[in-house]
């Protein structure tokens, strides 16, 4: 019984994985080479010719806007109301140049100068709230030199005897 | 079935065109995606806008409602590059299509959401959150009743429309509650294309007559606002009827008012 006579075992159980752990990559592509011709010979598909991609020539839509290139809906005249029609002219001019990039240039509330100041100030800030404890100590105890050292430059508060 | 054979779209421009008839597009099924056509031959290079009222079909173009088929060249600054055809239908019933903007009527809330009436087969759906700086917290100040300006974010025949009152950048521009007082009436489609064109003769004379403001919304609904209620009647008035006068008429009105 031992063993001169291998038992031959099937192909699906060849095929299971713990039966293709010992195997090497080269024989496990053969294998799945094998398996996916046997797998197209067995699935159906059309045996017709590829249709032509006509698509990418006409794009359907079924809004009359780009059609007839209307405009916004929301308008003002003679200032009834401003902000509408400052909302006219950003958009007219937008269909003009057709610049969106601009719109990041307009009207800043703080110029980039006062930015980069408060920037600098800020990374310092929120930069002492993440320093470990000891960093913490050593910048507590710079800054209290830096008062101790100023101190003896203001005038000491001396006791000032009262004049009669 | 299909109305004789096709006859090529350039040739039916300003006629009238009625479901059914195929519009063939030369020189597309010709050539060879990759050969790039040379010289200045009838079909341009780019992509051809299919309008409203026209589907693709196997050689070219097959409509869809009856009406007078349009056509704008490829150019510059035009939306679409390579052309646009479509046809030129007169409705006077609302189909939401993504992308309009639409004035609503708020008829009530449901949990979340408002419903708005937008003349439409069905009310379509507005998230409160779908204004500008509203959070969980601050909620938009929106009564049943009010009118909102707003644009479709999903309409399709399969699914309830839904409508928000920012633009992909989150800005409200424009959209949102309309203010108080003014006056809402309905016109045709039609009208509101016309009204919304380019240069329009009627808004241009309009508008030299008094302040105002207009809200045109593609569902056939307009909201004027003047300083008085006789200016907005007036307004109302020449807006209706505008539709069926032909711009000497309109300009006689016109300056029998600015006469007054």
């Amino acid at each position: 019984m031992a063993g001169e006579v291998k038992t031959k075992l099937s192909k699906n159980l060849l095929r299971m994985k713990f039966m293709q752990r010992g195997l090497d990559s080269q024989t496990k592509k053969q294998l799945d080479e094998e398996e996916k011709k046997i797998i197209s010979d067995e699935h159906w598909y059309l045996d017709l010719p590829d249709l032509k991609e006509k698509e990418s020539y006409i794009i359907e839509e079924r809004s009359f806007i780009p059609c007839e290139d209307l405009l916004y809906g929301r308008m003002s005249f003679k200032g009834f109301n401003p902000e509408i029609e400052k909302l006219m002219v950003q958009i007219n001019s937008k269909s003009k140049k057709e610049e969106i990039e601009e719109d990041d240039k307009m009207e800043a509330d703080v110029s980039d100068e006062e930015m980069a100041r408060r920037y600098e100030t800020l990374v310092g800030t929120i930069g002492k709230k993440f320093l470990k404890k000891r960093d913490q100590r050593v910048l507590h105890d710079e800054d209290e030199e830096e008062n101790s050292n100023t101190k003896p430059k203001k005038a000491r508060k001396m006791f000032l005897k009262p004049q009669d | 079935m299909a109305g004789g054979g096709g006859a090529p779209a350039e040739s039916r421009v300003g006629q009238v065109v009625l479901p059914g008839d195929v519009l063939l597009l030369p020189a597309y099924d010709e050539q060879d995606t990759e050969r790039l056509p040379l010289g200045t031959s009838a079909a341009p290079r780019g992509r051809l806008l299919c309008g409203p009222g026209l589907r693709r079909c196997a050689g070219g173009l097959l409509v869809t409602k009856c009406g007078l088929l349009r056509h704008r060249r490829a150019g510059d600054g035009a939306a679409a590059a390579g052309g646009a055809y479509w046809v030129d239908s007169q409705q006077k019933r609302y189909v939401p299509v993504k992308g309009d903007h639409v004035i609503g009527i708020v008829t009530g809330k449901v949990g979340d959401v408002f419903r708005l009436d937008v003349g439409g087969s069905e009310q379509a759906s507005l998230s409160y959150l779908a204004f500008e700086g509203a959070t969980k917290r601050n909620r938009p100040n929106v009564q049943v009743g009010d009118l909102i300006y707003g644009q479709f974010l999903v309409a399709n025949k399969d699914m309830e429309p839904e409508m928000v009152c920012i633009d992909s950048s989150g800005r409200a521009s424009g959209m949102g509650v309309i203010g108080q007082d003014g006056f809402l009436f309905k016109v045709s489609l039609g009208l509101i294309r016309k009204l919304l064109a380019p240069k329009c003769e009627i808004i241009q004379e309009l508008s030299q007559l008094y302040p105002f403001e207009l809200v045109l919304g593609m569902n056939g609904r307009i909201w004027v606002k003047a300083k008085t209620v006789q200016q907005t009647l007036i307004i109302v008035n020449i807006l209706e009827a505008c539709e069926y006068m032909t711009a000497e008429q309109r300009k006689q009105a016109l300056a029998k008012l600015s006469g007054n």
